[in-house]
């Protein structure tokens, strides 16, 4: 039982509790790994198998025709497939870094100091944290539109970096930083901004690495089809929802193949990531 | 004499604020002004198109008395605000504390299994086709050769089967930041406290959960019920990748999609955000409410 790691160390743990422990833990991931393990698998059927009746969960046959398939039916549409990936590229890169500099900026002040409207910025942020993106995005609509960003790559972006999760647990990975670190940079004559730029950043970094992933994995995911209308300003997620949208046979390995796609960027950055992650989720608790 | 004071404190901090600037011009603009520019439009009649003129109470009377799917979109937010989210809650706190009982290496996969639904998109639409009607899909399949069901169901278009469908998903994807407070947070409770309570007679895991584990993550169990708070009152997209906006009957509405079915679909802003407004009001309610209740469990 070596994977059980404080098991030996802490009496009073049945066996059988670990054995519930075990096959419930297993069942469940397999639950979760259902829907992936699929997608993988459609994905990589050749067209016949897709048609196979009664179905088969795993390929027998893998090719990978769907992804082939995929390209050409985006190549077909009038703009060209490398146009959808530099869209999703933009507004990922540029909501990303400018969610996390400007978050970071703003998280700084509130963290480390005390002024008039800290206090009311801080609970404002707080009770921010509950309005995500979804309860938000209609209202926000007519703001964008009102602001003449609609069908522009702007409506994705702004919105995006007024980051709130982000600010949030970058603000909580400061307080924790000792205030000598920041008083010896005080005393060498550093103005805020340098203290935030050159002292806070490269001490926080869990934190903001943490807030990158979450910018990342919002706005690469997010479909643009509600703000853009223009085919050439559309994203990834946007394209490959209007070729699986009929949700029919025909199209089913290709609608895999294009879920796999997308999935493979969050996965990594998160595989490669999820240390720096718990280390800053560990600040995230909220007093009060 | 106070004013000036607070003008030379202003001044004082004036690098302060210049750092949060860019960001709270974005926050004011994109966050503060839509849910607060929500409270005046639900009394206007704004459709994007004609001159706004101020309507009173109407939209809100029309809600109440005279839209067929607001009540059915308040039961089924409802539904995922009292039952989807204490599930998921839980379902993300007895996760991590019983993947932290593992080892490092194990610990990491397992976190990596459970939380990759949240990382993955629009993956969801998979359940789509694992869920799908006819007798090509999976579940129907399985079913009908067990032999257990003799015709196919179709699970996204019967309002019988189609809500419980959208909760299992919607479970399947509440993995997210809550589970990796929860774990990040298990982490860091003190270790001599369970052996104090080894000696104080604690001896069963829910005896160590209950009195010394939950106890001292007061500050992260608000965290993560502020954040599920959010994500069961905004149930949209699941709604609408699996059952369609509208879906059969409306069976599948939710406050955000009909809110987004009024507002992006038909432009009609003014009632639209008297939709939006009624939803911010009750999860300010419900989010004043929880914290009073985790003060009671808790040290905070």
């Amino acid at each position: 039982m070596a994977i059980f790691k404080k098991i030996g160390r802490r009496q009073a743990h049945s066996l059988y509790g670990d054995v519930f422990l075990f096959i419930f833990l297993a069942l469940l991931g397999a639950f979760m790994l259902l829907p992936f393990i699929y997608a993988i698998s459609q994905s990589l059927k050749p067209i016949e198998e897709l048609f196979v009746f009664p179905p088969r969960f795993f390929v027998r046959n893998p090719t990978i025709d769907n992804f082939i398939n995929l390209f050409q039916r985006t190549n077909n549409m009038w703009v060209p497939f490398e146009r959808y990936i530099v869209n999703s590229l933009i507004i990922t890169i540029v909501g990303t870094l400018g969610g996390v500099i400007f978050s970071a900026m703003a998280a700084f002040p509130l963290a480390k100091f005390k002024f008039p409207g800290s206090r009311i910025y801080e609970a404002l942020i707080i009770m921010a944290l509950l309005f995500v993106y979804e309860v938000t995005y209609v209202p926000q609509y007519v703001i964008l539109s009102s602001l003449h960003f609609i069908d522009t790559l702007w409506a994705l972006i702004l919105p995006a970096m007024a980051n709130t999760l982000g600010l949030y647990l970058m603000k909580q990975f400061m307080s924790q930083l000792p205030d000598s670190l920041l008083d010896s940079a005080s005393v060498d004559g550093a103005s805020t901004a340098r203290q935030f730029w050159s002292v806070v950043m490269p001490n926080i970094k869990p934190a903001w690495i943490t807030a990158t992933i979450l910018i990342f994995q919002a706005l690469w995911n997010r479909d643009t089809s509600t703000y853009i209308y223009t085919e050439q300003l559309k994203n990834l997620p946007a394209v490959f929802r209007q070729i699986s949208l009929t949700n029919t046979i025909a199209t089913a390995g290709i609608g895999a193949a294009a879920a796999v796609l997308l999935m493979i960027p969050p996965v990594f950055v998160f595989i490669f990531s999820q240390s720096r992650m718990l280390e800053t989720m560990a600040y995230s608790g909220l007093k009060g | 004499m106070k004013q000036s004071r607070l003008i030379r404190e202003i001044r004082a901090n004036t690098d302060k604020y210049i750092l949060m600037l860019p960001f709270t011009v974005l926050f004011f603009t994109f966050i503060l002004l839509p849910v607060l520019s929500s409270i005046f439009l639900s009394f206007t009649d704004f459709n994007m198109i004609q001159e706004v003129s101020f309507s009173g109470w109407s939209n809100y009377m029309r809600l109440f008395l005279d839209d067929e799917i607001f009540p059915v979109a308040v039961r089924n937010t409802l539904l995922f605000a009292l039952i989807t989210g204490p599930i998921s809650y839980l379902l993300c706190l007895i996760l991590a504390w019983m993947i932290n009982e593992f080892g490092k290496t194990m610990r990491t996969v397992l976190t990596f299994v459970f939380y990759a639904p949240s990382i993955s998109g629009t993956l969801f639409t998979v359940w789509a086709y694992i869920f799908s009607g006819d007798s090509n899909g999976l579940i129907n399949n399985v079913l009908m050769q067990i032999g257990i069901i003799y015709e196919p169901i179709l699970w996204l278009s019967d309002t019988r089967y189609m809500m419980t469908v959208i909760i299992i998903v919607q479970l399947w994807a509440s993995l997210g930041t809550s589970f990796l407070a929860f774990i990040a947070g298990l982490q860091g409770v003190d270790h001599s406290l369970y052996e104090a309570g080894a000696i104080d007679g604690v001896r069963t895991r829910f005896q160590e959960l209950r009195f010394i584990t939950l106890p001292s993550m007061g500050p992260q169990l608000m965290f993560a019920a502020v954040m599920q708070i959010g994500a069961s009152f905004g149930v949209s997209g699941i709604c609408v990748a699996l059952a369609g906006n509208p879906s059969t009957d409306n069976a599948a509405a939710t406050i955000v999609t009909h809110l987004s079915d009024m507002g992006t679909a038909r432009y009609e802003m003014g009632y639209a955000a008297a939709i939006a407004t009624l939803l911010f009001i009750t999860m300010l309610l419900v989010n004043s409410g929880i914290k009073k209740l985790l003060r009671k469990f808790t040290n905070i």
